[in-house]
């Protein structure tokens, strides 16, 4: 079972029905987010269905562009770099 | 019927027998010591044991209370998964120093006072210190002596605070210190934090974990950094400092992960940002968030060494390490994918899953602390976590292009070990009451709401999204990332370029002038000295004494005839003489 779970997310020719699952996965959980009770919520962005979802996407998308920027500006060098 | 019984003691003596057994034999004993020693954890009452006096201070071995016994039950369930993974390794000395290692952390998280604490501190950095040793390869062995010159100089500084701390209180014990920013304050906090790997003091760490052998990094992973955890909250809770170290760390470690193309280096950067909540949560320092990371650490430890366990049989199986080198494994390898990704969702926090039960309990604790900033912060690190953890590392490990090796499912005892660390990752995410039941505060906390695992799924499904639309940009590069080891590494070279060439050169400048000016001068004086001053006045005096004597005897030997007519007649003329003087005289 282990092996057709594993070959479903690996083998190319179920890269549609992927797509459609994750896609479908994207509307469920943004859409429960709008029919929760916000009993705990503490600040504004709390009480925001959705929120979540936008603050996860953005903070992915800048971690990503940030720390490839400083990357290539200095942090990376070459693999030999630390060799004599 | 003893009241407490030291695990460590079952550790560090247990070790001694190791290299005497063989084979079948030698496993079962592997596995009996950490058995033996959940067994006492289980069995211990809590209470001061084993105090001895030492030059007039108390030594206190078993300080157990909630928190430490918190910490031992992680440490000695973590002991024995490492072992089960390790059973394999015919090398009897990296049993030996995983066994004294466990022994040094469960040392530290009984000792009651500084001077304790700090001999186990030491046996802890000097046993792990082998782990890398013991790859046996250039690079891990210069790693090593990094590991090790770091960590001295941690252990110097926290020793130099323990000094200056009985200096000032005459107390020895182990517990909060005062926030008074004294020398010795921030001495005993380094120490602390290094090990802890706050930055810029957290480079030994993502340098030599991914050097370390494969099972002796599963070790490694779990115990120095998370001891570090259990002082800080011990002796630093509420320090305000440590709140924006932390979070300052959670972010440090995503961003480096995402560059990062060593596998085990890029786990080593989540720790880095995983400690950082808990670092965070000490220094928020109410008891939510202190149950935070005493409950972070305590899922950390078990997550963090499956995925190290999932790498390291990837890098055993496969002879490779870098992402740019490996893919396509889901086809040969599937067993040890699935177990990884339970790893993977633990620290990413999914609901249902470790992570999700103890890393909210650190935000949350933000939050109630009114810090809107650090809590969206820490929140921001958790994306970054799934994204490399959970997606980037797996994907171009056991997926994306094929790299065309087949390698096998690795040992069945690494895989039980794989198996048993992922069953307490769901475990502890469906029954989070059985941990929350051992947390040193006595305070309520419900993870699952529904605007909770609604708003924490978002966070994570959305992650998965930018990372699936930005894939492109991620293709791991084979590059080495410049860190603030570079200080020691690069820096070092600059330093002896200054030992060699301004320094030794102006030394020989000056010993050139010094030979010049005053050793021919002060070899001239000594000539002059030895020639003059030495034959002609010293021996001259000699020998003028001696040669005045001889001269004297000559003319003495004159008068010596042997004739007693001669000598009575000299005598009676002496006499004659003084008679004749003192007549006169008076």
């Amino acid at each position: 079972m282990i092996k057709a779970i594993v070959d479903f997310f690996g083998n190319p020719e179920h890269k549609k029905t992927r797509n459609m699952m994750g896609y479908i996965a994207l509307v469920v959980v943004f859409a429960s987010d709008f029919f929760v009770h916000r009993a705990h919520a503490i600040y504004i962005w709390d009480k925001i269905p959705g929120w979540g979802a936008f603050y996860g996407f953005v903070s992915c998308v800048l971690i990503i562009i940030v720390s490839k920027f400083l990357g290539h500006h200095g942090i990376m060098k070459e693999e030999d770099y630390y060799d004599d | 019927m003893i009241d407490w019984f030291h695990p460590s003691i079952l550790f560090i003596f247990g070790a001694c027998l190791i290299p005497f057994l063989r084979g079948r034999v030698q496993q079962v004993y592997l596995l009996l010591i950490p058995a033996l020693a959940i067994a006492a954890v289980f069995f211990m009452s809590q209470g001061s044991f084993w105090t001895y006096s030492f030059l007039g201070n108390p030594l206190i071995f078993g300080k157990v209370d909630k928190l430490s016994v918190v910490f031992a039950w992680v440490f000695t369930i973590m002991s024995f998964i490492g072992m089960v993974y390790a059973l394999h390794v015919k090398d009897s000395g990296q049993h030996v120093a995983a066994f004294l290692y466990v022994g040094g952390s469960l040392g530290v998280t009984f000792a009651g006072d500084y001077f304790t604490l700090f001999i186990f501190w030491e046996l802890m950095a000097f046993a792990s210190a082998y782990l890398i040793f013991a790859r046996r390869e250039k690079k891990a062995i210069e790693s090593a002596y990094r590991y090790i010159l770091v960590h001295i100089f941690g252990g110097v500084c926290l020793l130099g605070g323990i000094i200056l701390h009985y200096a000032n209180t005459k107390s020895l014990a182990f517990g909060p210190l005062p926030q008074d920013g004294s020398l010795s304050f921030y001495l005993i906090l380094t120490g602390f934090i290094l090990n802890a790997g706050v930055p810029p003091l957290h480079a030994w760490l993502t340098d030599s974990y991914p050097e370390a052998t494969i099972t002796g990094s599963v070790f490694m992973c779990s115990f120095t950094t998370k001891t570090a955890v259990y002082v800080l909250v011990r002796a630093f809770p509420g320090t305000e400092l440590l709140v924006y170290m932390g979070t300052v760390m959670a972010l440090y470690g995503v961003v480096y992960a995402v560059l990062e193309n060593d596998c085990r280096r890029l786990l080593a950067y989540h720790i880095v940002s995983q400690v950082g909540y808990m670092v965070a949560g000490v220094g928020i320092g109410t008891d939510l968030s202190l149950n935070g990371s005493v409950s972070h650490a305590f899922a950390h430890i078990l997550y963090k060494s499956l995925l190290f366990m999932g790498a390291g049989a990837v890098i055993q199986m496969t002879g490779k390490r870098k992402l740019t080198e490996l893919g396509g494994l889901y086809k040969t390898m599937p067993i040890t994918l699935v177990l990884y990704m339970i790893g993977g969702f633990a620290i990413s926090a999914f609901p249902l899953f470790s992570g999700f039960v103890t890393k909210s309990m650190v935000v949350s604790g933000a939050a109630h602390d009114h810090r809107p900033l650090i809590a969206l912060l820490l929140t921001m690190a958790s994306a970054g976590t799934f994204l490399h953890t959970g997606l980037k590392l797996p994907y171009y490990m056991f997926f994306a292009k094929d790299s065309g090796i087949r390698a096998k499912e690795p040992p069945t005892n690494m895989l039980v070990a794989m198996g048993l660390a992922a069953f307490m990752c769901i475990a502890i995410g469906v029954l989070p009451e059985q941990l929350y039941r051992l947390l040193p505060f006595p305070v309520h906390f419900e993870p699952y709401t529904g605007d909770h695992v609604t708003s924490a799924l978002g966070i994570l499904m959305f992650t998965g999204l930018g990372f699936f639309m930005l894939l492109k940009k991620l293709d791991p590069e084979p590059t080495v990332s410049v860190d603030t080891d570079w200080v020691y590494r690069k820096g070092s070279r600059i330093f002896m370029w200054f030992a060699n060439k301004p320094l030794a050169g102006g030394d020989g400048y000056i010993s050139n002038i010094y030979n010049t000016w005053f050793t021919k001068y002060t070899l001239k004086i000594s000539y002059f000295l030895a020639r003059v001053f030495d034959v002609r006045i010293i021996d001259g005096l000699v020998n003028g004494v001696a040669a005045f004597f001889i001269k004297s005897a000559k003319v003495i030997r004159v008068s010596e005839s042997g004739l007693v007519r001669n000598y009575a007649f000299t005598m009676l003329l002496g006499t004659v003489l003084i008679i004749t003087y003192y007549l006169f005289a008076y």
